[in-house]
C-alpha cells in the first residue's frame, strides 16, 4: 500500500528565513505519526504544506495521491484540519459551525450529534464561539476537523490549552480514529503526548527534520542509558556494583547509590545483583530515557526553552 | 461551485445581527442622519435639496445614500481584517469553501444591509422623499446598490493592504471620504482647477454620483451607461487586482 503522505526534500522560505529545510518523511494509512520539537522548529509550515494552504519552494507532496497545492478542493473534501490558533466569527454558535462545516463537503457528513457528545460540547450547541473556553474552543475546532469523517486528520496542537483531563479524552478520541482505519497527522511540543500517543515520530528542529522512528526505537538509539537509584538498609560495599557489566558509574551518598549503565538488562542485572548478596533494599527506582532525553540529546537543549 | 454560500451568507447575516452596535452603527446612524437633516432642512417637494457653499443643490438621499454605501464598504474593511486577524479566514479556507464563496457571502450580506438600510430610511423618513418619490424608489436602490457594489471591490483593495484590523476603519475613511469630497457632490467638477478634474476621472464616485443624482431626479438609465460602464471597470480593475494582492492571513 502506497503512503497516505509522502513528503520529499520539502523546502520553505519566508523572506531570508528557512522555514522548512529539505523535509522528507512518510505516513502509513493508519497511524498516528506525530512531528515533534520546540515552537519555531517549522512543524505547522510543514503541517500547512502538507494541508494545501501553503506551496513549498521546492519538493514534492502527495497525499492520498494527490498534489495539495494544484489539487486543493479535492483533497480538502478527504481530509479534516484542525489549525492553531485559529478562531471562528464571535458570535456564530456551535450548531451553527458544525451545521455550515458538515454542509460543505460531498460526502455524508459524519453524526454530528455523536461528535458533540463525543467531545462534551452538547451542552454548549448553543453558546456563541466568544463565550467558549480555550478548551471548548479546541473541542469545537477537532469537532469541526472530523465532520467528514475524514481519511486523514491534521491536528497542530491539538491539546494545547487544555487541562489534564481534557487532554485524556482527547487522546482517546485521537487513538479511536486510528481505530476506525483513519490516518493522524499532529503535531505537538509535548513530549508525554508524543510519546503516550504517536505510533510513530518525527523530530524537528530549525525546519530540519532529525530523525523518525517510534517512541522506543528513537529511545533505544539515541539513549540507551539507565539509571537505577536505590537505596539500602544496611552499608554496601560500592564495588558490588560496579562489578556488574555495562555499568559505567556508581556514586553513593550514604546507602543510597545512583548507577548508571547502558542497555535493556542493566535494570535486571541490578536486580539480580541485589538478590545474590542478599541486600536489603528499603528504596528502589528505575530512571529511563524518554522522548525529552532524546530532544535534548540531539538537539543541545530542552524542548521547552 | 458557490457550495455553501446560502448558509455562510445567512451565519454572517446573523452574527452581525447579534453585534448591537455594529448593526445600530449601520442601520440606524445613516437612517438618524437622513431624518435630522431631512428635518432641518425641510422637504422642498419634488426632491429635498439644499445648497451647500451655494455652488449647488444636493438631493438628501443621494447624500445620505452615498453614506450608507461608504458606512457599509467601511465594515467590510473592518469585518475582513478582523477575520483575516483572528485566523477567520485562513479556518474557513481550509475547508472545500472556495474563497470566491467566503468573499461573495460578505458582498451579499453588505448589499442586502444597504438595501435594507436604504429602504429603512425611506420608510421611516418618508415625508423628506417627496410625494412623487417612490417612483423613482426601486430605481434608485439598483442605483445604490450597482454603485455599492463598485466601491465595495475597492473596499477589497483596502482590506487587502491596511496591517492590522485596529486600522482598518480610519484607513478606510481616509482613503473613502476624500474621494466622495471630490466626487462632484458639493461642489461641480467644472469648477474644479483642471488637474483635479482630470484626478475625478478617475474617481469611481464621481460616477456613483452622476448615476445617483440622475436617476433620483428621473433620468433613464440609458442617459448614464457611461457612469454604469464606469463603475463596471472599476469593480472589474479592484476585483483583478485584490485576487492578485489579498492576504488570508
Amino acid at each position: 500500500m502506497p503512503p497516505v503522505i509522502q513528503v520529499s526534500s520539502v523546502r520553505k522560505t519566508y523572506g531570508r528565513t528557512i522555514a522548512v529545510d529539505e523535509a522528507s518523511f512518510e505516513v502509513n494509512q493508519g497511524e498516528i505519526f506525530g512531528l515533534i520539537g520546540p515552537n519555531g522548529a517549522g512543524k505547522t509550515t510543514t503541517m500547512e504544506c502538507i494541508e494545501g494552504l501553503r506551496k513549498p519552494d521546492r519538493g514534492s507532496i502527495a497525499v492520498l495521491g494527490l498534489d495539495p497545492f494544484r489539487q486543493v478542493y479535492k483533497l480538502q473534501d478527504r481530509i479534516g484540519v484542525q489549525l492553531q490558533q485559529a478562531q471562528l466569527q464571535k458570535r456564530i454558535k456551535v450548531w451553527e459551525a458544525i451545521d455550515l462545516w458538515a454542509s460543505l463537503y460531498n460526502k455524508k457528513p459524519a453524526d454530528a450529534e455523536r461528535l458533540l457528545s463525543q467531545l462534551g460540547l452538547t451542552e454548549k450547541r448553543n453558546t456563541w464561539f466568544m463565550n467558549l473556553s480555550g478548551g471548548q474552543r479546541q473541542r469545537l475546532f477537532i469537532a469541526l476537523a472530523l465532520i467528514n469523517d475524514p481519511e486523514v486528520v491534521f491536528l497542530d496542537e491539538l491539546t494545547t490549552g487544555l487541562d489534564p483531563q481534557a487532554r485524556r479524552a482527547i487522546w482517546d478520541l485521537v487513538r479511536d480514529i486510528r481505530s476506525r482505519g483513519k490516518t493522524v497527522f499532529l503535531t505537538t511540543h509535548l513530549m508525554e503526548e508524543a510519546e503516550r500517543l504517536c505510533d510513530r515520530v518525527a523530530i524537528m528542529e530549525h525546519g530540519r527534520i532529525i530523525d523518525i522512528d517510534t517512541p522506543n526505537g528513537l529511545v533505544a538509539r539515541h539513549c540507551p542509558e539507565r539509571t537505577v537509584v536505590l537505596s539500602t538498609s544496611a552499608p554496601v560495599d560500592s564495588d558490588l556494583f560496579r562489578a556488574i557489566s555495562n555499568i559505567e558509574s556508581v556514586e553513593s551518598e550514604g546507602n543510597e547509590f545512583t548507577i548508571r549503565g547502558r542497555g535493556d538488562d542493566l535494570v535486571t542485572a541490578v536486580i539480580t545483583c541485589l538478590s545474590e548478596h542478599r541486600i536489603r533494599v528499603t528504596d528502589f527506582r528505575a530512571i529511563l530515557p524518554n522522548l525529552e532525553d532524546v530532544f535534548i540529546k540531539l538537539t543541545g537543549r530542552s524542548i521547552r526553552e | 461551485m458557490l457550495r455553501g454560500l446560502g448558509k455562510l451568507t445567512w451565519i454572517e447575516i446573523k452574527v452581525f445581527m447579534r453585534e448591537p452596535m455594529g448593526a445600530f452603527g449601520t442601520i440606524g446612524i445613516p437612517v438618524l442622519l437622513y431624518v435630522i437633516l431631512g428635518h432641518i432642512l425641510g422637504s422642498k417637494p419634488p426632491s429635498s435639496s439644499f445648497t451647500a457653499a451655494g455652488y449647488t443643490a444636493v438631493h438628501l438621499p443621494v447624500l445620505v445614500a452615498l453614506f450608507i454605501s461608504i458606512n457599509t464598504v467601511l465594515s467590510l474593511v473592518t469585518i475582513i481584517s478582523i477575520y483575516r486577524e483572528g485566523g477567520i479566514l485562513k479556518r474557513l479556507r481550509a475547508t472545500p469553501l472556495r474563497p470566491q464563496t467566503i468573499l461573495s457571502a460578505h458582498v451579499i450580506v453588505k448589499l442586502l444591509l444597504t438595501a435594507a438600510t436604504l429602504a429603512l430610511m425611506f420608510l421611516v423618513g418618508r415625508r423628506y422623499s417627496g410625494p412623487d418619490a417612490p417612483v423613482h424608489l426601486f430605481s434608485f436602490t439598483l442605483a445604490l446598490l450597482v454603485s455599492t457594489l463598485s466601491i465595495l471591490s475597492i473596499g477589497f483593495l483596502i482590506a487587502s493592504i491596511v496591517p492590522t484590523a485596529r486600522f482598518a476603519q480610519p484607513i478606510g475613511a481616509v482613503i473613502l471620504y476624500p474621494m466622495l469630497g471630490i466626487s462632484g457632490l458639493f461642489v461641480p467638477i467644472t469648477m474644479f482647477p483642471p488637474v483635479l478634474q482630470a484626478v475625478c476621472r478617475f474617481n469611481p464616485f464621481t460616477y456613483a454620483v452622476s448615476l445617483l443624482q440622475g436617476i433620483w431626479v428621473g433620468d433613464s438609465w440609458l442617459a448614464h451607461t457611461g457612469d454604469l460602464a464606469a463603475l463596471a471597470l472599476v469593480f472589474v480593475v479592484c476585483t483583478a487586482l485584490s485576487a492578485r494582492v489579498f492576504r488570508w492571513e
